[in-house]
């Protein structure tokens, strides 16, 4: 975990306090709503559907244990006893009372928590893989990075009015996790030809109503530079950046619109003033943030130790889980356990206060005190010791956190929709819901191997459809909901876009369209380990399009 | 940003005046007598741009308890009974399609 320091907390309690004054002025009438809106939207707080929804920030995703109990405090004394995960590692409280918001600030600031950047056309909370830190083929801690850039990127005066909202992703591992080709500046830490570490600088991604897969504009950047370079490419940015047109304010516009090339000069005439200058990274300030991370003292461990061994062997239902949901870690005899928000009907990334404290407990006990959120909307153990692990599964499976299908068809995710949202043209909760039960089958589920659905209720796609495996888009016609479908996205290294199958499909087909489609695929693949991905990708989209329009 | 009084209203149906209520952003519904009601039953209905317009006036004038204040469809029964006249406002109305996760 990273330890806050006075600063972070100074910073935090005074903005708590400055909100309960703004919002007593406005609940006084001393502020109008035009005047009030930008301050609460600077501080996470949007109108929903039905009630005020505040979004706090999770920097890269990594919570306390005493974090998520306050947040369970906070789902249970001022909301509806739930909290929702996001796809940027963020959580959403959908009931919160504008009059309870202070207190519920305070609450959340005494635990390091806010809602800071979290709306707004500012840099948005930086997010990264949820196995940073452990996993095996990262080359370092992405974290220390994503640290800097946010001790740097909070209230940045230069970057607090942007044309448009901004966010930033970092991986360091071999294969991305934190989908950093669809951020508006996406970093891969890597090693060059002459072994040096630095970072791969990707620029322009993004979904929403113009959906583009970023940019490289720098393959390698030395880690001295990072911060520099990133100022340069937010002013470049912030200069040439439309204003005029809220659809085409976003920086991936300009960068399509410029060309990567042109840009990348734009970005480097910025930069090369100033790549020298106080904002070059001294390693001194990089060993000190690095050094309020705090790792566990691992013990010395071997793996598959007996008692794992032996559940293995003696019980089919934790070897199934243990498969599908427990990851290697870098420590011998450790292991990174995935959460899964998605049981059977639930709603994709919701969790109960009951089961945040219950988390929150499993942390102390088995996990160093640490939890992650990841933007498939899980949530992750990241330092379980594998003689623990029968005792961890027989704990979530008690809470519904076990359902054993991480990555695989009933792994959704999807935004609120119209269930909450006021962008939204239709639901995706209740069309993920019904997905769920339709792949309740575990056997069939792993016998498809990897499969992504998102699910995004408007253009904005909040649930990331452009990169589902097969996506699926809510489109409103003549007071009806519809959704348009497109398979072959994908978030990570390799990303690309999904190709749309054909015209949109009825609310009500959506599901038999979705089991067409993975009934197409069980017929066309190969052989059973070729993955949904490969077979769209050998056979193209027409035998998919035939399968599902041929009937309708 | 476009001031909802500055955009000509276009009004093909019976229409009431809803917005958010300001300290919990609970969905009302403009009264006839000018005041704001959480009962869809109890909104001013009005089938013209005019008569909305005046609706909407009053509503937007009253910044401290509502928030957002907008022209919404409604379907009237025969028996002159208010329904939510799309799909968004039917879950305004009634609340989300789903099962909430946290009821205790």
């Amino acid at each position: 975990m990273y330890l806050y320091d006075d600063l972070d907390r100074t910073l935090v309690t005074e903005r708590a306090a400055e909100f309960r004054d703004q919002v007593a002025r406005r609940l006084s009438g001393e502020l109008t709503e035009d005047e009030f809106k930008p301050l609460r939207l600077m501080n996470g707080i949007y109108l929903q559907l039905h009630a005020y929804m505040l979004r706090i920030a999770i920097p890269y995703g990594a919570l306390s244990s005493d974090q998520m109990r306050t947040l369970a405090h906070v789902a249970r004394r001022y909301d509806r006893n739930y909290g929702h995960f996001t796809t940027r590692q963020n959580i959403q409280f959908n009931w919160i009372k504008l009059a309870e918001l202070p207190d519920a600030m305070d609450e959340l600031a005494r635990a390091g928590l806010h809602g800071m950047q979290t709306s707004g056309n500012c840099v948005r909370n930086i997010t990264t893989d949820q196995w940073a830190g452990v996993a095996p083929d990262e080359i370092e801690d992405p974290r220390v990075w994503a640290e800097i850039l946010r001790q740097h990127l909070t209230l940045h005066p230069e970057f607090s009015f942007l044309p448009r909202k901004f966010k930033i992703a970092v991986t360091a591992a071999a294969h991305d996790r934190a989908a950093i080709r669809v951020h508006d500046i996406g970093l891969r830490l890597h090693r060059n030809g002459a072994g040096e570490v630095g970072f791969e600088v990707v620029v322009g991604g993004g979904l929403g109503r113009t959906p583009f897969i970023g940019k490289t504009i720098k393959p390698f950047l030395p880690k001295r530079d990072v911060l520099s370079y990133v100022e340069a490419v937010l002013r470049t940015y912030n200069q040439f950046g439309r204003r005029d047109n809220i659809y085409k304010a976003r920086i991936k516009i300009l960068v399509h619109d410029l060309g990567a090339e042109a840009f990348a000069k734009e970005v480097d005439a910025e930069w090369q003033p100033i790549k020298d200058g106080p904002l070059a990274l001294d390693p001194a300030v990089v060993a000190t943030v690095a050094g309020h991370f705090r790792y566990p003292s691992y013990e010395s461990l071997s793996d598959n130790p007996p008692e794992l061994a032996k559940a293995r062997a003696s019980d089919r239902r934790f070897a199934t889980w243990f498969a599908n949901s427990v990851t290697n870690h870098k420590a011998p005899g450790y292991a990174i356990v995935t959460l899964s928000l998605k049981p059977e009907g639930g709603p994709p990334g919701d969790a109960t206060a009951e089961q945040m404290d219950a988390i929150a407990d499993l942390a102390d006990r088995y996990s160093f005190g640490e939890i992650r959120v990841g933007h498939e909307q899980n949530l992750v153990l990241p330092h379980v010791a594998q003689r623990d692990l029968p005792a961890v599964w027989r704990a979530l499976e008690a809470l519904g956190l076990a359902t054993p299908n991480v990555g695989l068809v009933s792994d959704i995710i999807a935004c609120p929709g119209l269930d909450y949202c006021s962008l939204a043209n239709t639901r995706s909760i209740p069309v993920a819901q019904e997905l769920t039960r339709r792949f309740r089958d575990l056997d069939l589920a792993q016998s498809l191997g990897r499969l992504h659905i998102n699910i995004s209720g408007c253009i904005n796609a909040c649930g990331h459809h452009h990169v589902g495996h097969i996506g699926l888009l809510g489109v409103e016609k003549n007071g009806e909901e519809f959704f348009q479908v497109t398979i072959g996205g994908q978030a990570d290294e390799n990303a690309v876009l999904g190709t749309l199958i054909g015209p949109a499909v009825p609310y009500a087909q959506v599901a038999d369209v979705v089991e067409d489609i993975v009934e197409a695929y069980l017929e066309l693949r190969t052989r059973p380990d070729e993955i949904f991905l490969d077979t769209v990708k050998r056979v193209g989209v027409e035998p998919f399009r035939e399968r599902v329009y041929a009937t309708r | 940003m476009t001031s909802p009084l500055q955009q000509k209203l276009r009004i093909t149906g019976p229409v009431v005046v809803t917005a958010n209520r300001l300290d919990d952003g609970a969905v009302i519904y403009r009264t006839s007598g000018g005041e704001w009601s959480r009962r869809l039953e109890q909104a001013a209905v009005v089938t013209t741009a005019a008569a909305a317009t005046t609706l909407l006036a009053g509503a937007t004038a009253d910044d401290i308890t509502a928030v957002g204040a907008y022209v919404a469809p409604v379907q009237q029964d025969a028996d002159g009974a208010l329904r939510p006249g799309n799909l968004r406002e039917a879950i305004r109305h009634a609340g989300p399609t789903i099962a909430l996760p946290g009821v205790i």
